[in-house]
């Protein structure tokens, strides 16, 4: 039996009643901080908003305090093309021409395990409502994943949802998937990661914020019903008592589902409509509905504008009848958006939606606010059926959630971790590199990921310059001018956990360096910070080391964050996740005719740029030969990577590069093999020193350049200029990997490993 | 209110690789004896007011040029047993 | 010479066979599905997509807007039409083609660079190919399998009907490895394959794709 409403004239008259909120997820001082702020106890609907966004998950409580070193951190040449920052949906930044970009990856890491298909497709929905919110035209998706160990039965479980998942709803949404990363390690096992990246564009003038002004406007909910999705926690509020919610009793209601499904063909509709009402001028404020629903997002809209709002809730269109207030505004049911519309114009609105078979409904107003009430942080007032459910000051229940200096320290391990280096492992002889090699490029971090990028549209849009495999994925913008941008994502887990500061500067640096060497401009970052969990102090020096190493390493190369997610509790049982802190970097190109791919053709000289340095520890080959993670990360120098950012960007617009790629995970050797197969053309080159050294080291700030004979002067001139260190290889042609003295391999034998793992694994 | 159900599978000749997936999956799980898996596709229709003769044409027009494609599958309509109000 | 481009609920790539008129030398026309106005169009392109989310079957409730009635009843007359991949699957469930498109064999969504063999160039859309060409075109599609009984297909094979077939492999199990097919007059083209992703070198793959589309116009000029 459902628990007779409580309404706010209730909560004075039974002002002691016993409240689930612990069963919420709130702490016994956030429950009493939130009777403070109302000054009486909360009615049932209040309680599930205020537990909804004052979870970590809304609120950032436990990373907030270090999350605001990316907005203090920030210099004037950061601020320079910055519109929007941090706070909003997501950044946007100028790229030139009128136009703006926005761009945010987020994760959905935990909805991913429980579902692996539907928990990844509405991964990529959510991100694509933050982009359109913002007033831009979604453009390109991309998913940067982690698994366990590729053989792994779990792993055969969640890779195929997943990666259906993200090809499943992004093709139907018409939106090129250009990149990202899979990556396998057992840290992963039974907490895989799925992060989601969408960038938008819109011309200046079209940007949109999320607030609610105007008194009198009308607040209008549209896109898919709402039904009983992701409520599963909340199950406690709608029933008479606790045990009904938990058990499958008869007399109590049906748990609710923790699990959102996606639908894109409505997704699809509503960026559509979306995109005809900001046309046309329709909209004075919008916000998404994602996680926490309507409670999100009519809080938030009320508190970033006048203060002021009335929702009345009995409107809201259902899918579900017997869904309870509570459930309503915590349902986190996917497709829908919130928009703010002055009255004369809600009806060319709503007409509008007809058009696009989108349910529209006026669920509320913009409202007045004394000044008391102002200064209090609001008032959002929620009715049903007349009855108010909902009174409270919108700013606390969206801002003023607690904020928590959690305790860190580093761990008692980190010192042992150090000292194991990968340099004292035993290394292969000169005659087994070639076996080396073999191994290497079909590992399953290395290896051919067509398997799982071909089950995504990569072409839909007509605008992809460059996708997977290239070093970042590149759309063109303008046709006319050639106006485009490149994105990459990068991490490496293991960097970061040997030393999360310098762990997570070298997933910025080489997100920026495969960026930079496609030829586009670095301009600007999103994070998707994957943890374990926030009360393990380890876990959360892992976080904090990690934020400062981003924060400062974004004031170096002079680009600033523009937004991005922190997911956390990433663990199973007392494990947690090889810190992951994923970095997206955005890049502009002034003429996508000018990017630089990384397969290169015959008769080209071949550079290796930046230094080389006898550096293993945390590397691909002691993962995949000797299963060893230990010693310190290979050394940052981001003024380096800056310097080659710059010479890539000057020598991409000048045409002196004909190929370039960057040099990372799986070293030298790797880059040789994936510029080689890219076009079937193969290369002789000599390494100086140690061969094996010279092939497997994972040194950072360097890339592989193929350079044209007659651009040989020019192109050494420019990198004498920059400072870059340049090391002749060899030359290109041929269909073989000759590295002279050391080994010899046919690119058939070379493709034929590196394409055969993922596909004889997921068979 | 009564209810129609329609259900739509592929034609025997047809290749279902969704029902061949399943069938794949049997022995693996442990489950033999079965030959063969088709998967189909089943609609319930709530039918207002009385079924008469004529609704059921309806319902088999609806069912062969909507429900199904006759090219590549099969469909059969059954009156539900007890929802007949 | 002007192109119409219907854009229904979930259509994907109208902007891109829209393009891809523009690059051939054509004048692109945006088309909607609930009108009944081809607005004097002189060929149609049913693009890609996942027309009403593809729920029931592919193409299955695009077929019945109120676009297709004019556009089945223009077919009919000679105007040109050219259905990609879901607009493939739309001329099927209309009848205007024979055969159905179900799910890949391998059940998996393939997006990948394809070679197809040009089978025959009697048609409206595929006249400034040679019989016999190879070319690389960009598939990618979830419900791709071209099936149809083996009388019919004998036929599309007899009356030279198969308009391109996949070389290499056979990405999604069709029947006789079955790009495409045309109708009896040659007005009517079904295509699996996404020519409006190969119609420049910068995006896509090459320029194959764009011979689809001069094909149109030139017989429209010549007509």
């Amino acid at each position: 039996m459902a628990a007779p409403l409580d309404t706010v004239a209730h909560a004075s008259t039974d002002p002691d009643r016993q409240q689930p909120w612990a069963e919420l997820g709130l702490k016994p001082d956030e429950y009493a901080n939130i009777r403070e702020l109302l000054g009486r106890r909360p009615t049932s609907s209040e309680l599930a908003m205020y537990s909804v966004m004052w979870s970590e998950h809304c609120s950032y409580k436990s990373s907030k305090v270090h999350l605001r070193q990316f907005g203090e951190k920030v210099t004037d040449e950061m601020r320079e093309r910055l519109m929007v920052g941090m706070g909003e949906n997501a950044g946007v930044v100028d790229i030139g021409q009128g136009y703006a970009v926005t761009f945010k990856v987020e994760s959905h890491n935990h909805p991913s395990y429980v579902e692996p298909y539907q928990g990844a497709a509405t991964g990529v929905g959510g991100i694509v409502r933050d982009i359109l919110s913002m007033g831009a035209r979604p453009v390109a998706v991309m998913d940067p994943l982690r698994f366990g160990p590729l053989e792994a039965d779990d792993t055969h479980r969640v890779l195929p949802g997943i990666v259906a998942g993200v090809g499943g709803y992004g093709n139907c949404l018409g939106l090129p998937n250009i990149g990202g990363e899979a990556v396998f390690d057992p840290s992963y096992a039974g907490n895989p990661l799925v992060n989601a990246l969408c960038v938008g564009v819109m011309r200046h003038e079209e940007l949109h914020l999320a607030k609610a002004s105007g008194v009198g406007n009308a607040v209008i909910l549209y896109g898919a019903r709402t039904g009983g999705d992701g409520i599963g926690g909340v199950s406690v509020l709608a029933s008479e008592t606790f045990e009904a919610s938990t058990g499958s009793t008869a007399s109590g209601p049906a748990k609710r589902p923790s699990v959102q499904v996606g639908d894109p063909f409505m997704e699809k509709l509503l960026i559509e409509c979306t995109l005809e009402v900001f046309a046309e001028g329709l909209v004075a404020g919008i916000q998404d509905l994602g996680g926490a629903g309507l409670s999100c997002a009519t809080s938030e809209l009320a508190s970033a504008g006048d203060g002021g709002m009335r929702v009345w809730l009995d409107r809201v269109p259902l899918r579900d009848s017997t869904l309870s207030p509570e459930e309503i505004l915590m349902s986190e049911s996917q497709e829908r958006m919130m928009a703010v519309v002055e009255p004369d114009k809600v009806e060319r609105f709503l007409e509008i939606c007809r058009k696009w078979e989108v349910d529209a409904t006026v669920i509320g107003e913009v409202t007045e606010v004394t000044e008391e009430e102002r200064a209090a942080g609001g008032r959002l007032v929620v009715e049903w059926h007349g009855e108010v459910v909902v009174d409270v000051p919108p700013r606390t229940v969206a801002h003023d959630g607690p904020v928590y200096q959690r305790p860190f320290a580093r761990p008692a391990w980190q010192d042992e971790l150090q000292a194991d280096v990968a340099e004292k492992l035993p290394r292969p002889s000169a005659g087994e590199l070639r076996d080396t090699l073999l191994r290497m490029v079909a590992s399953p971090n290395l290896c051919d990921r067509s398997w799982i990028t071909d089950q995504y549209d990569r072409y839909v849009l007509g605008n992809t310059v460059l996708a997977q495999p290239e070093d970042a994925g590149m759309v063109r913008v303008d046709e006319e001018t050639g106006l485009g941008v490149a994105l990459a994502t990068d991490c490496n887990g293991r960097f970061a956990k040997l030393d999360p500061y310098a762990g997570a500067q070298l997933a910025l640096a080489e997100a920026y360096r495969n960026v930079a060497v496609t030829g586009a401009r670095p301009i600007a970052v999103s994070d998707c910070l994957n943890f374990g969990s926030p009360e393990d102090p380890d876990v959360m020096w892992q976080f904090a080391e990690a934020v400062r190493g981003l924060a400062d390493g974004c004031q170096v190369l002079g680009i600033p964050v523009t937004g991005g997610n922190v997911s956390l509790y990433n663990q199973t049982g007392e494990t947690a996740i090889l810190p992951t802190p994923v970095v997206a970097v955005l890049g502009v190109v002034d003429d996508v005719r000018r990017r630089t791919p990384v397969g290169w053709t015959e008769g080209q000289e071949l550079f290796l740029l930046g230094t080389t340095s006898e550096e293993l520890s945390g590397s691909e080959w002691a993962h995949v030969v000797h299963g060893h993670l230990g010693g310190l990360p290979p050394q940052v120098d981001l003024a380096a990577e800056r310097a080659l950012g710059d010479l890539m960007v000057e020598a991409g617009a000048a045409g002196l590069v004909s190929a370039a790629h960057d040099v990372s995970d799986g070293g030298l050797a790797q880059t040789l093999v994936e510029g080689s197969l890219r076009r079937g053309v193969g290369v002789q080159v000599s390494i100086e020193g140690d061969p094996f050294v010279g092939l497997f080291a994972e040194s950072a700030g360097r890339a592989v350049v193929a350079v044209a004979p007659e651009n040989r002067e020019a192109f050494l001139e420019a990198a004498g200029r920059h400072g870059v260190p340049v090391t002749p290889l060899g030359t290109t042609g041929g269909s073989a990997l000759q590295v002279a003295g050391v080994l010899d391999v046919p690119l058939e034998e070379l493709r034929e490993a590196w394409t055969g793992t993922l596909p004889a694994a997921l068979a | 209110m009564a209810r129609v159900v329609v259900s739509v599978m592929p034609k025997p000749e047809i290749l279902d690789p969704q029902g061949k997936a399943v069938h794949g999956a049997l022995p693996r799980l442990g489950f033999t004896g079965i030959t063969d898996v088709r998967q189909g596709k089943r609609f319930e229709l709530e039918v207002e007011g009385e079924l008469t003769e004529q609704r059921l044409a309806e319902i088999h027009d609806l069912a062969e040029r909507l429900l199904s494609n006759p090219v590549i599958e099969d469909y059969t309509v059954t009156v539900e047993p007890g929802v007949v109000a | 010479m002007k192109i119409g481009v219907v854009t229904f609920p979930g259509s994907l790539d109208d902007v891109d066979a829209q393009r891809a008129v523009r690059l051939a030398g054509g004048e692109p026309v945006a088309l909607w599905h609930g009108d009944h106005d081809l607005r004097g169009v002189d060929a149609v392109v049913l693009p890609g997509g996942f027309s009403y989310g593809d729920y029931l079957r592919c193409g299955a409730i695009a077929r019945f807007a109120p676009i297709m009635t004019s556009v089945v009843e223009a077919a009919g007359g000679g105007l040109p039409v050219l259905g990609i991949c879901n607009g493939f699957q739309i001329l099927c469930e209309s009848h205007l083609l024979p055969g159905a498109l179900i799910r890949n064999d391998h059940r998996k969504f393939v997006c990948v660079d394809q070679r197809l063999r040009i089978e025959s160039n009697r048609t409206a859309w595929t006249s400034a190919y040679d019989e016999g060409q190879e070319v690389t075109i960009v598939l990618k599609n979830g419900e791709g399998g071209f099936v149809a009984d083996q009388e019919t297909l004998d036929r599309l094979e007899g009356e030279g009907r198969v308009v391109a077939r996949y070389l290499d492999r056979n990405p999604n199990g069709s029947m006789r490895d079955i790009a495409g097919i045309a109708n009896e007059r040659g007005n009517v083209v079904g295509l699996m394959p996404h020519p409006e992703h190969a119609v420049e070198e910068l995006c896509g793959v090459g320029t194959d794709g764009l011979g689809f589309f001069t094909s149109a116009l030139k017989a429209l000029t010549s007509a």
